[in-house]
């Protein structure tokens, strides 16, 4: 891959709604991308693997739970601050974005948000140092976007639980320690467990043969007969708010994430279509080609906005999930087209991992389907405005 | 151990550089500022000489308040404080009596300044600040070590190498090579925010240059390409067009 020349695009001059903090972290992200990332993960994309060594990388940045209190290791930092974290992450790569969104939304806030004293202190310092990773396990082979539908359990056995079950398509399966699952009681209620790796009856598979995400992990997590001790429950969240509150949270970062990879799509094109030279002059001169960077850079600056009001909403805990969904939506949506018309601009050059183009389209595929699909989100929004379920 | 580094702002490198009132203003409009890059090798050696001895480093800069996000960053970076002298920093001479004026009370065991800013690239402040203060000037240092009692400092010289030994105070200006920059984490840039920043007023100093007017380097021509066989025409044109022989 050639080297990283991505500068940001700032049609509307967004920088003057940010804090000097705000710049500082999103350029310090952008800096350690441009270090640690973009020199190593066209390689790991090809290859299919993880690049493992990244975690403690990230976790020095401090990409692993920013909005954790600092008491138990993670940054205290506002919600603005977090977007633009997960905006440089997805710029350099959606894969490595997901793992610091687990960590992150997805582990990390569900056990600060629902776990005991004992549980915090035990488990966040480390997942936020990245001695210890986390996985997420909500979505299993025949309930995806219809989760209250779920069939791992637990039976109560008076000094533990009983945990049966599988879950599938789950982000660090294979590498986590520590395993956020989201299971039945015997009142057919929705408890969180975390289920450690090692326990008799547990294995985690990695998932093989994905043509996005190819840098992240994913696998499945398999329960037969695991006994998980009674200190391990998530004492009072019931039902599906639990893993929808952490969804929330992570699709907040998705919102931003996806910009990112629009603006490094669109970084590329520009450069590209001034350079590349056809029929005696550069492709940027013809009107098609200034359609299409025209309308990538409308796109990423009303997704720019969107992800700023969200996160000022947020910060004032105003934010409602239907306002997340929709910024979710739109987001990953644009950065799916602009990253296609990219693709076009850079002509067969745009197929190859000289550039960063083909990996991004290719992950936001999942960007498009997990964390509620595509149309999922749709119908939240469908549903907020008309009041009427069209789910079932 | 009390440590100075002197720090100032600079257009980014990859600024584009204009100019307004008729070529006699460096027009400042949505430039990106950055702290001096040697500066911040120089604090990163220091906050690497700390994290094995212990001290505190301490940041100046002579700047207006547009400068705290820099001084705010060297804190991120893992300065512990800072010191804003207020003023408009003219040029070399005033900057660096500001600088001496203030260094002499903090009771320094070394000061630290980049070898030369990347704008102006005067490289006098460094120099100056040690002369008001009448302590040791070692310029452009790309290997500092400090043991707690004396510094062993590389240069080089024409031709070879110099290694130099001193003792405190001294004041050194470092140059690349020293150690590789770090980028701030965010526990660091938390931790920005109660670090202590003083804000103080400027001395009576002189200043003696002003600058008349800047002009940008005339730009490259387009290049010819001449068949790698034709000498003939490259000797004509050279002779013709570009008329150097
Ligand atoms: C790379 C990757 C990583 C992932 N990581 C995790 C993880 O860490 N943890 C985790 O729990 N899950 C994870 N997932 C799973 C992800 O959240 C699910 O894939 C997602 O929720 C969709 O479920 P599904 O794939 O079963 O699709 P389905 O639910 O079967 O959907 C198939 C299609 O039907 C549509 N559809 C479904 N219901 C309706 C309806 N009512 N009305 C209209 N259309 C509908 C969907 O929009 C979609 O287009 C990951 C997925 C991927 C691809």
């Amino acid at each position: 891959m050639s080297a990283d020349l991505f500068t940001a695009p700032d049609y509307f001059q967004v920088d003057d709604l940010l804090s000097d903090e705000h710049k500082l972290v999103r350029d310090s992200c952008r800096a350690w991308v441009k270090k640690e990332v973009t020199p190593i993960i066209e390689e790991y994309a090809q290859k299919a693997e993880f690049p493992a060594h990244l975690v403690k990388g990230l976790a020095d940045l401090g990409a692993f739970g920013p909005t954790i209190p600092q008491k138990y290791g993670g940054g205290g930092m506002d919600y603005i601050s977090y977007g633009l974290m997960m905006q440089e992450l997805e710029r350099g790569d959606s894969g490595v974005r997901s793992t610091a969104s687990v960590q992150g939304s997805l582990v990390m806030f569900p056990i600060h948000e629902f776990g005991t004293e004992e549980q915090k202190m035990k488990f966040l310092p480390k997942l936020a140092s990245g001695e210890i990773l986390g996985c997420f396990g909500l979505t299993e082979p025949d309930h995806g976007s219809d989760p209250a539908g779920l069939t791992s359990n637990i039976v109560d056995k008076g000094n533990h639980y009983l945990l049966n079950g599988a879950k599938m398509w789950i982000t660090n399966a294979n590498l986590a320690d520590v395993s956020v699952v989201w299971a039945k009681d015997e009142n057919g209620d929705i408890r969180g467990l975390l289920v450690e790796k090692g326990m008799e009856g547990f294995t985690a598979p990695e998932m093989h043969g994905k043509w996005s995400l190819r840098a992240s992990a994913t696998g499945e997590l398999v329960f037969d007969n695991v006994k998980i001790p009674k200190e391990n429950l998530f004492p009072d969240i019931k039902g599906l708010k639990g893993p929808l509150s952490c969804l929330n949270s992570a699709r907040y970062g998705i919102a931003w994430g996806a910009v990112g990879a629009a603006m490094d799509c669109y970084d590329s094109s520009l450069r590209y279509a001034k350079e590349r030279i056809q029929f005696g002059k550069p492709i940027a001169s013809f009107q098609l080609i200034q359609k299409k960077l025209a309308e990538m850079i409308t796109e990423i600056t009303k997704a720019q906005l969107l992800a700023w009001r969200l996160g000022t909403l947020k910060n004032e805990g105003k934010a409602t999930p239907q306002q997340v969904s929709m910024a979710k939506r739109n987001n990953v949506e644009i950065a799916v087209d602009i990253a296609r018309q990219a693709r076009q601009i850079h002509g067969a050059m745009g197929i190859t991992d000289e550039y960063s183009i083909m990996r991004h389209m290719a992950n936001l595929e999942s960007v498009m389907t997990y964390e509620g699909t595509h149309d999922v989100h749709l119908l939240i929004t469908g549903m907020d405005i008309t009041g009427i379920n069209a789910f079932s | 151990m009390n440590v100075l580094i002197c720090i100032a702002k600079v257009p980014d490198t990859t600024t584009k550089i204009t100019f307004t009132e008729n070529n006699t203003q460096f027009n400042t409009e949505r430039v990106q500022w950055v702290i001096n890059p040697l500066d911040e090798f120089a604090l990163t050696r220091a906050i690497e000489i700390k994290e094995a001895l212990g001290g505190t480093i301490t940041v100046m800069n002579v700047g207006l308040a547009d400068t705290e996000p820099l001084i705010r960053k060297a804190f991120a970076i893992g300065a512990d404080e800072g010191i804003r002298i207020n003023a408009e920093p003219t040029d070399c001479y005033f900057v660096a009596t500001q600088i001496a004026h203030y260094a002499k009370e903090g009771n320094y065991d070394y000061i630290f300044a980049g070898r030369e800013t990347t704008d102006y690239e005067g490289a006098q402040v460094g120099g100056i600040v040690a002369e008001i203060m009448g302590i040791p000037f070692i310029a452009g240092v790309p290997k500092f070590d400090y043991d707690g009692t004396t510094a062993t400092m590389e240069r080089e010289i024409e031709g070879g190498k110099e290694v130099i030994s001193v003792n405190p105070p001294f004041l050194a200006s470092i140059q690349e090579g020293v150690t590789e920059p770090r980028i701030p984490s965010m526990r660091g840039i938390m931790s920005a925010r109660t670090k202590p920043l003083t804000v103080v007023e400027p001395v009576d100093a002189g200043s003696f240059v002003k600058i008349k007017s800047y002009e940008l380097p005339p730009s490259k021509g387009e290049c010819k390409y001449v068949e790698a066989d034709n000498a003939e025409e490259l000797i004509n044109l050279l002779h013709t067009e570009a008329k150097v022989i």
